[in-house]
């Protein structure tokens, strides 16, 4: 491509992009629309809840409890350096409720609900699925999609507990069982130094964000899927970057708002 | 004479971009009967449907349903006309995570606030007109393509239609399934007084069942009548389309630079 | 599985969650020492509040008994006026001083009450007489400095 032609390209695709980036907005505003039809049919949110909430109750409980045991070994040692192994429980508690509860879930949430929301929507157009509800006057976006977004954004939250306590958890077992700290002083510090609204409320407040943002992005790309294998395929990959790009830029929009220098 | 087509379409005109699909098609499909719209790949015959369903707009041109115009932008009325319709999908498209009871019950539980044993008194009559009643706890994934859309069939008169449409259902069926298919479109449009829209490309069934013939070429209608009146036909579109030949109006090559040259020879 | 079983089963996981949740909430944060019982506010006046934050806790002999509702400037006086709030059951006696100290060395800052003698009690809205500013690391510093540069001219 001549250089004379890389420039309108990059016009054409910029442009492209917002256009895009706008359609996913308007597309955001629609789940908004519907969900509180999709409240009112409850039982088609429990099914998704079970669908994404439940089958992903291993995965991330397997990874707060690796991510607690790491937590501890490396918080001990650099603590210890300073003669304050004593405030491991504090170091486990506030890594976790703050930061890697909320982004470390969000991932595996992008990864492995993300993913298969988006390859079930896609492969629903392909099969023409939605197109034959449109067809028998059913919205599609109120039946089927809608419950799956209200279903992410109550998941996540609690995944993102689940990960945050089991961390706990598995930090008390490395650093109290295993290493030796007091106990007592495990818990004290910790207790003192978290504060319920600034940082467990704080950490809940960035899971719902992340939830929501992940459920309307795996839901948006299945949406728009092309109808072949390759397309969904496509369209997988994309949720996961997209999703995980997404996670870690509100994290940090989040956390510079949240917990930035009190006055 | 409007009054008595359920479906008018009037100087319709659409296209994507550059490529027109249809251009100034007018059809009438009468009441009651069972008409057969037919055509080579591409021509345009599925735009067709999708025109009457009202996901496509057209350009130019409106479609008229029981009199009333079609208009996508009007939800309301667009679902209540999708209401009165029936659409049975190429291949099927039932919801893969339903069970084939679920599938048919799905348009009642969704518009008619029916109670459960009534629902289930008419999801077994529709399953047993399409002779699949015993089917009825078995997941789409168990079944095969013929049985698959046989279902779909029974969930697009779910809700008794006045219109019911069917898009390619003769494609890839074996002989049995044919003859199935083919009697079950007829029989179900007598039975119930609906009126039947058959996009097909299958000529000989298409003949046997029908009422009124369109035939679609490039857009364009090329014939249109009884299917005695389309089989006498003298347009040499028509006339390649039915006996099936491979070179006419309709080209074998497509279009290609000559054929000495590509070989690098010399005439 | 039917309905029942799927049901149950959600419910199961958010019980879970709901559990973690009140876990981090009890036993990883300090919700539970948050009174709920009914408080007073009283308020001091100090030359330099220091790092003293609001939601800072007062305390006296180390026990929590209360906590800083709010911060300003005296605009008569400059000087930092603090609020805060303490629990009801716990009377202090009029003259009770406040001091600005600082919870380890690098810590955060909290109001240390050291009860005085006097037989009427501080009631809502009176004003804590005798305050002690908080320690400014640059003062300190600068004091030393001093008493060494005297320290060094006395000796010549």
């Amino acid at each position: 491509m001549t250089a004379s032609d890389a420039l309108p390209a990059l016009g054409r695709r910029a442009l492209d992009l917002l256009q895009r980036l706008g359609h996913s907005a308007f597309f955001f505003l629609d789940l908004l629309r519907n969900a509180p039809a999709a409240l009112r049919r409850f039982y088609l949110v429990i099914a998704q809840v079970h669908a994404i909430g439940n089958y992903s109750l291993v995965i991330i409980a397997a990874s707060g409890l690796a991510v607690g045991f790491v937590l501890a070994l490396q918080g001990y040692y650099t603590l210890s350096r300073y003669g304050a192994a004593e405030s491991l429980g504090l170091l486990v508690a506030l890594s976790l409720v703050r930061e890697l509860g909320p982004v470390v879930t969000g991932l595996l949430f992008a990864g492995r609900a993300g993913t298969s929301l988006t390859a079930e929507i896609g492969l629903m157009k392909a099969g023409e699925q939605l197109a034959a509800m449109e067809m028998m006057a059913v919205d599609p976006k109120s039946r089927v999609l809608a419950p799956r977004f209200v279903a992410g954004a109550i998941s996540m939250p609690l995944l993102a507990a689940i990960f945050s306590a089991v961390g706990i958890l598995g930090g008390y077992v490395v650093g109290v069982l295993m290493i030796g700290i007091d106990p007592g002083a495990f818990w004290s510090q910790m207790q003192s130094g978290v504060d319920v609204w600034d940082d467990v409320g704080n950490g809940i407040i960035k899971s719902v964000v992340f939830g929501v943002a992940c459920t309307f992005i795996a839901l948006y790309q299945g949406y728009e899927a092309e109808a072949t294998p390759e397309g969904v395929s496509q369209a997988t990959t994309r949720t996961v970057v997209i999703s995980s790009l997404a996670v870690l830029g509100l994290d940090f929009v989040l956390t510079a708002l949240m917990f930035s220098t009190p006055r | 004479m409007t009054h008595d087509a359920l479906v008018a379409i009037d100087h319709v005109t659409f296209g994507y971009d550059r490529r027109v699909i249809l251009s100034d098609v007018s059809m009438v499909f009468p009441r009651g009967k069972v008409i057969a719209i037919m055509g080579g790949s591409g021509c345009g015959k599925t735009t067709l449907l999708r025109l009457i369903g009202g996901v496509l707009t057209p350009q130019q041109g409106t479609i008229t349903f029981d009199g009333a115009p079609v208009d996508p932008r009007d939800r309301e009325s667009l679902y209540a006309l999708r209401r009165r319709l029936g659409m049975l999908f190429q291949f099927g498209a039932l919801f893969t995570d339903l069970t084939v009871y679920d599938n048919v019950a799905f348009p009642l539980r969704e518009h008619t606030g029916l109670p459960e044993p009534m629902v289930r008194d008419l999801v077994l009559m529709k399953l047993n007109a399409v002779g699949l009643r015993g089917a009825a706890q078995l997941k789409p994934a168990d079944l095969s393509g013929g049985m698959a859309r046989r279902v779909a069939l029974a969930r697009a008169i779910a809700l008794d239609p006045d219109l019911i449409m069917y898009d390619e259902p003769f494609a890839g069926l074996d002989p049995i399934s044919l003859g199935v298919a083919a009697n079950l479109i007829r029989r179900l449009n007598d039975a119930t007084g609906a009126t039947s829209l058959v996009v097909s490309h299958d000529v000989n069934e298409c003949f046997l069942i029908s009422d009124y013939v369109y035939v679609i070429s490039g857009g364009r209608i090329v014939g249109r009548g009884t299917p005695a009146e389309v089989q006498s036909s003298d347009d040499p579109e028509v006339l390649q389309f039915i006996r099936g030949e491979p070179d006419g109006p309709v080209r074998f090559h497509y279009p290609a630079p000559g054929y000495a040259d590509d070989l690098g020879l010399r005439a | 599985m039917g309905r029942k079983g799927i049901e149950t089963l959600v419910g199961v996981f958010v019980l879970l969650g709901l559990i973690a949740v009140v876990f981090l909430a009890l036993k990883a944060a300090n919700l539970a020492s948050f009174s709920t019982g009914p408080t007073y506010a009283i308020t001091a006046r100090f030359d330099n509040i220091g790092g003293l934050k609001v939601r800072a806790p007062v305390k006296s002999a180390g026990v929590t008994v209360g906590r800083v509702t709010g911060i300003a400037l005296d605009p008569q006086s400059y000087q930092g006026r603090v609020t805060m709030e303490l629990d009801a059951g716990v009377k202090f006696p009029a003259d009770t001083s406040a001091k600005i100290l600082t919870s380890g060395l690098l810590g955060d800052q909290y109001i240390g009450l050291e009860p005085g003698g006097s037989d009427k009690s501080l009631e809502a809205g009176s004003q804590i007489r005798m305050t002690q500013s908080a320690v400014v690391l640059e003062n300190l510093i600068g004091q030393f400095l001093y008493n060494r540069a005297a320290e060094g001219g006395d000796k010549k």
